[in-house]
């Protein structure tokens, strides 16, 4: 950190220093924003320092973050969609690789909706893992809401046709899927997920959010997961979780700005409170974090 | 994406062929595709700069192999690099006399520690030993009903209790002491490498079990973070070695050469897939040509 404060000195003195951008560089890269969009906003940076329009260290950090806030907040409305009409219950559903935090923020957002004066039914779609119906159970519990389980190893398309039903039946606004994590190259678990996408969206249920979740710690294949269940179930939005760790986070850069998924929902912890609303500004002083810019 | 890794430098360098040497331009131009093919591949950035370094001084200067063209020489200097760089001193696995063998599973949040706990037990009981199962983790919901059926799964009998975690710990070893089991497995909770609570805590949990391996599980789709999340880990635990995750996916698997160098110690065991069975112990070679991204083609060049 110290090497980094030196270098940017040197470029504040008019001295453009091939070292400071390794250094911009090398942060950009820590944070997991990945070697092309790196390259192509420092690109952009040199080409206005040599314009003359960035004239000492400052002005470029300045500027490479006003930058990167811009393309973040370029990937579109981060407001979540919820429009359900009287026995047509909306569905969210929440899709992405293992271990990620799938269940754990649909205990979150059944929460959040519940304290806005939503109707909230949770679908344990999850029929695969070892117990994770009873998971979603325990956060069920908690949110003081109701859960619609099937039997381990059946049908999990099944189990969210019958919790959409049961929501419409009884008045319920909002439907929160859960589903089993699968990585992005496994095709028959890819069917399988946009066969409960399909499922959710026939009848009287209507799919209003695809969530993907993804793991702050996930390196450069979280581009390619996104590309993935993008094309395979329409994502309408990413939920960041554990942005509580020392991870950054940064390949949603690159996941915002060439595939236009905005990030909604940022998960920072494992309670039940921990999720907040994406703040593009305080991403970046975060991805910057730990960085001696000074 | 690098694919053509390959391709690519041949295009840089295959103008010298029928040349001879190396030339130090000829090298950089190379090692910035290299460099390039590691980043994606999730390396760490600094793990990347002195691997590129280690090969640029093997390079310089080369002769260059008639059955070789310089591009796959340089391939075949910067996979051997990566293997020696993952590969080193290998795991043997001892066994404690007077038993039981006690294995501890940490790591962050969801990178599988549940899931290689009952995959680890399947694994000594085919290896004819009798492990034993303990859920200590008695935070996350549902972890301790997980790891039951899974122990059911693995035919390996499982032992938790709702007290606390240190305590469930040293219940279960001496659980396995009773029982005549010689190996125990100890599943923990997830936790961030900053949580200075759930650190303390896991620190408490390996004092009260001694274990005799503590392996930090690690997920293969992880990016820059795991450097400094095995370097805190390994701090408050000495880490015996390293379980790589989630390998059956197209995550080219680079924080798996970043840990090992931060850490120093080997990967042990790689996990492929969901299903108790898909899980081995851990090659070096293959993981090599999978984070250059190349695996068929160089299992042909290192013929050569
Ligand atoms: N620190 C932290 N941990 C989290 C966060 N979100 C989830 N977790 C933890 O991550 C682990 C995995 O969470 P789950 O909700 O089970 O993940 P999942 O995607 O449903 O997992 P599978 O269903 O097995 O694919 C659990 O230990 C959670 O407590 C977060 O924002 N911060
Ligand atoms: N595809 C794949 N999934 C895996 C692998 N290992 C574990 N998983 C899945 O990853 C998810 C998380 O695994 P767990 O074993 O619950 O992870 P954990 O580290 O115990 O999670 P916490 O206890 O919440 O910290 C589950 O959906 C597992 O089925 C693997 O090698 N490949
Ligand atoms: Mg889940
Ligand atoms: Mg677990």
């Amino acid at each position: 950190a110290r090497r980094f404060a030196a270098a940017l000195r040197g470029l504040r003195g008019g001295g453009l220093e091939e070292e400071t951008w390794e250094l911009l560089e090398e942060a950009l890269l820590g944070a997991d924003v990945g070697l092309a969009t790196t390259s192509e906003l420092l690109d952009g940076l040199r080409e206005r320092v040599r314009a003359g329009e960035l004239r000492d260290g400052d002005a470029v950090v300045g500027a490479l973050k006003a930058e990167l806030v811009r393309t973040l907040d370029a990937a579109g409305s981060r407001e979540l969609q919820l429009a359900p009409a009287p026995g047509q219950p909306d569905v969210w559903l929440f899709v992405g690789v293992n271990g990620v935090g799938k269940t754990t923020t649909i205990g979150k957002v059944a929460r959040q909706q519940v304290e806005e004066g939503r109707r909230v039914l949770l679908a344990a779609g999850d029929t695969f893992r070892a117990a994770a119906a009873d998971q979603l159970a325990t956060w069920a519990a908690r949110a003081e809401v109701e859960l619609v389980r099937g039997a381990p190893g059946g049908d999990p398309g099944a189990v969210v046709f019958d919790a959409v039903q049961r929501a419409a039946a009884r008045g319920y606004d909002l439907v929160l899927a859960d589903t089993a994590g699968r990585l992005h190259t496994k095709v028959n678990l890819i069917e399988e997920l946009k066969k409960i996408r399909r499922v959710a969206d026939r009848g009287p249920g209507r799919v209003r959010e695809v969530l993907l979740v993804l793991d702050a710690t996930t390196g450069q294949n979280g581009l390619q997961q996104a590309r993935q269940f993008l094309e395979a179930v329409g994502v309408t939005g990413v939920v960041l979780t554990k942005l509580d760790g020392t991870a950054k986070g940064g390949v949603i850069v690159p996941i915002q700005r060439d595939l236009g998924i905005p990030v909604k929902l940022v998960g920072v912890g494992e309670g039940a409170d921990d999720l907040v609303p994406f703040d593009a500004e305080q991403f970046v002083e975060g991805l910057f974090a730990g960085v001696d810019l000074a | 994406m690098f694919d053509t890794l390959s391709e690519r430098l041949e295009g840089i360098l295959g103008r010298l062929r029928g040349r001879g040497r190396l030339s130090a331009a000829d090298v950089d131009q190379a090692l910035r595709e290299i460099r390039a093919a590691l980043l994606e591949a999730d390396v760490h950035v600094r793990v990347v700069r002195s691997l590129v370094d280690g090969v640029r001084s093997q390079l310089v200067g080369e002769e260059l192999a008639r059955s070789l063209s310089p591009g796959q020489q340089v391939v075949r200097a910067v996979h051997r690099e990566l293997i020696r760089a993952l590969g080193g001193e290998s795991l043997r696995l001892t066994y404690a006399s007077p038993p039981p063998t006690v294995i501890l599973l940490a790591g962050l949040q969801g990178s599988g520690k549940t899931t290689t706990a009952a995959k680890l037990a399947r694994w000594f009981r085919q290896q004819g030993h009798q492990p034993l199962l303990v859920g200590a983790d008695l935070q996350r919901p549902a972890a301790v009903e997980q790891l039951r059926i899974l122990a059911e799964q693995a035919q390996v009998p499982f032992f938790s209790q709702p007290t606390d975690p240190v305590q469930v710990a040293r219940a279960g070893r001496q659980e396995a002491e009773r029982l005549g089991r010689d190996v125990v497995i100890v599943d923990t909770a997830g936790r961030l490498a900053i949580d200075a609570e759930l650190m303390d805590e896991v620190r408490r949990i390996s004092e009260a079990v001694d274990p005799h391996y503590t392996f930090l599980v690690v997920d293969a789709m992880t990016g820059q973070d795991a450097v400094g999340t095995a370097e805190a880990f390994h701090a408050t635990l000495t880490l015996d070695g390293l379980i790589l995750t989630k390998l059956d996916g197209d995550a080219r698997g680079g924080a798996a050469l970043s840990v090992k160098e931060v850490v120093g110690k080997p990967i042990a065991f790689a996990a492929t897939g969901e299903r108790l069975a898909d899980f081995d112990l851990f090659h070096p070679d293959r993981m090599a040509s999978r984070i250059l991204g190349m695996g068929d083609v160089l299992s042909l060049i290192e013929q050569a």
